[in-house]
């Protein structure tokens, strides 16, 4: 008789996690509906304080904003990772160019974001160098603005993009392209209407895998951003830390998971489920294991 | 077997497409400028680590702040023991946990194999943000101090889906008759384990460590949140010295860690080859 040991051999991760990720996800939950303590922390009583506040024409400008940088970041990214992909799976030295584009996004964070103040700081390589060529002799002011936000998000998400993209193209039958170019289409036809619906999931990879970091995102605003480039992160980090309003920080929380999960759902719900979930967690497994392994 | 069969095929196929000439190849003026872009900050910080002078003028060679680095800077190696500490121990928990789940699910259905499936896939889609916060809110609750333990049970927590998802990938190749013979010759559940289904699915386990202490050294922001006094992480320490005031040893740091990375990489590359393009 075969006995069944899978739950046996699933228990501790499922307790660790149901402890460690569940518990914590239903507290916030929880306290987004409770009032707000004199002191920080919460009292326990119900209110729908905490989401009336969301309606803040403050807090409404930073999500519309932080919305409006996510997209265009992650549009921009996919649009340069693209060719990108292509071209490493076309090389005959693939391996090369991954190195190429493997060591960025193996390069510590904050080292990145570090790198990228000392080029667009105010004393930094890039004014220096204007100066050098005469430029005028006060500077420019490159940092803190959205401008400067979105450059280093697409500088630090551009190899989550490439990767998996890579990975689905590098699977795609370029002898389709020929295929469609005898039977008269253009080059860009042939790359529009015939590779782009064959890669697919590589392309749902590649934008959960910028946009949700993106939409996230809190360092980056914070160290490379101004305070009109304050996104939603930077918010809940300070409802959190500095003004300890946990309520409110746990609704802004909940929105920001909201509009993760349902962006995850449209692009899930295209294609049957459970095809879906596998073919997805494949995407992805290979795309995490392209990068880091 | 049918997977290196197909394999073969897919190499074949492009093998013959690499053959036929390519004229004009756009893609690659655009991939070679985006190389660019990504290494000329790295560039930038390299150069600037051998600068006398504080501020972004060149004022000539000098080797002071890797001086600085590696004798004078006692907290910033302080910071680096704390993070392969945690990195190095919340990755074997995460690899363990995982692994055995990732086995349990890929071997047996069981009453709650979907929600473990679930737990193990929706961490790895939330902001990190709401993962910090929430932790940082659970910690208080249970009244547990900030610390080492802390950022340990986060790191762990954010580690674990990784390590399943490349755990089971592979465990998903391997071939299940290969299990079931060793069932029937007599291997009790145990022996199976430790002596068939792990060392298949050894390659999996390797890559998904090593993609958890990387995980682990990069994180900052869940980090942030769940650390307390003395427990401050490389990136912690970085992320100080850029809020308060730049000094140049940070150059020198991350042009070591950039060249340390390098290093690591570059004898992996064929290796993340077959990875990738698997």
């Amino acid at each position: 008789m075969k006995r069944n040991y899978g739950f046996a051999y699933a228990a501790p991760q499922a307790l660790w996690l149901t402890v460690f990720f569940a518990a914590p996800i239903l507290i916030i939950i929880v306290y987004s509906f409770l009032k707000k303590g004199l002191y920080g922390g919460v009292e326990p009583q119900f209110s729908l304080e905490a989401y009336s506040a969301l309606a803040n024409p403050t807090l409404l400008a930073v999500a519309f904003r932080t919305l409006w940088v996510s997209v265009a970041a992650t549009v921009l990214t996919i649009l340069i990772a693209l060719p990108c992909g292509y071209s490493i799976a076309r090389a005959r030295n693939q391996a090369v160019r991954l190195f190429l584009v493997i060591v960025p996004f193996w390069t510590n964070f904050l080292v990145r974001i570090y790198a990228w103040i000392a080029i667009l700081g105010n004393e930094g390589f890039l004014n220096h160098a204007l100066r050098f060529l005469g430029f005028r002799a006060e500077g420019y002011q490159f940092l803190y603005n959205q401008g400067a936000v979105i450059l280093v998000l697409i500088y630090m998400y551009l190899p989550y993009a490439i990767l998996p993209l890579f990975s689905t193209i590098d699977k795609f039958d370029f002898s389709l392209l020929e295929a469609a170019r005898d039977l008269g289409a253009s080059r860009m036809q042939s790359y529009v209407r015939v590779m782009l619906p064959n890669i697919k999931p590589g392309i749902f990879t590649a934008v959960l895998f910028t946009f949700i970091p993106i939409f996230g995102a809190y360092a980056v605003p914070l160290l490379i951003g101004g305070k009109d480039s304050y996104m939603l992160g930077n918010v809940i980090a300070d409802q959190v830390t500095k003004t300890r309003n946990w309520p409110l920080a746990s609704s802004i929380s909940m929105t920001v998971t909201l509009i993760t999960a349902i962006l995850v759902f449209l692009f899930a719900l295209r294609k049957p489920k459970e095809q879906k979930l596998v073919r997805d967690q494949e995407a992805l497994s290979q795309s995490v294991s392209g990068g880091a392994a | 077997m049918l997977f290196h069969a197909r394999r073969a095929l897919r190499k074949s196929a492009k093998a013959a497409s690499k053959i036929l000439p390519r004229k004009f190849a756009g893609s690659d003026v655009i991939f070679w400028l985006v190389i660019l872009f990504l290494f000329m900050p790295l560039i930038v910080l390299f150069v600037y680590s051998f600068n006398a002078s504080r501020s972004g003028e060149w004022k000539g060679f000098s080797l002071i702040w890797y001086q600085k680095l590696f004798t004078e800077s006692p907290d910033l190696w302080k910071a680096f023991e704390n993070s392969a500490l945690i990195a190095l121990t919340s990755a074997l928990m995460a690899t363990m946990l995982g692994t055995l789940a990732a086995v349990g699910t890929a071997r047996y259905s069981f009453a709650l194999k979907s929600y473990v499936a679930t737990m193990s896939f929706i961490p790895m889609i939330l902001p990190e943000i709401v993962v910090g916060v929430s932790l940082l809110v659970f910690f208080a609750g249970v009244g547990l101090k900030l610390g080492l333990i802390s950022v340990w049970i986060a790191h762990t927590t954010f580690n674990i889906p990784f390590v399943y998802l490349l755990v089971s990938a592979r465990l998903a190749e391997s071939d299940p008759t290969i299990v079931e013979a060793a069932k029937d010759l007599g291997a009790t559940e145990i022996q199976t384990l430790f002596k068939i289904i792990l060392p298949m699915a050894l390659p999996g386990i390797a890559s998904a460590f090593l993609t958890a202490i990387t995980l682990s050294l990069e994180d900052f922001v869940i980090t942030f949140f769940v650390s307390g006094p003395g427990a401050t992480t490389l990136p912690l320490y970085i992320y100080s010295m850029i809020r308060f005031g730049v000094s140049p040893v940070v150059n020198a740091l991350s042009a070591v860690m950039v060249a340390g990375t390098v290093l690591l990489v570059y004898p992996l590359r064929n290796f993340l080859k077959v990875f990738a393009a698997r």
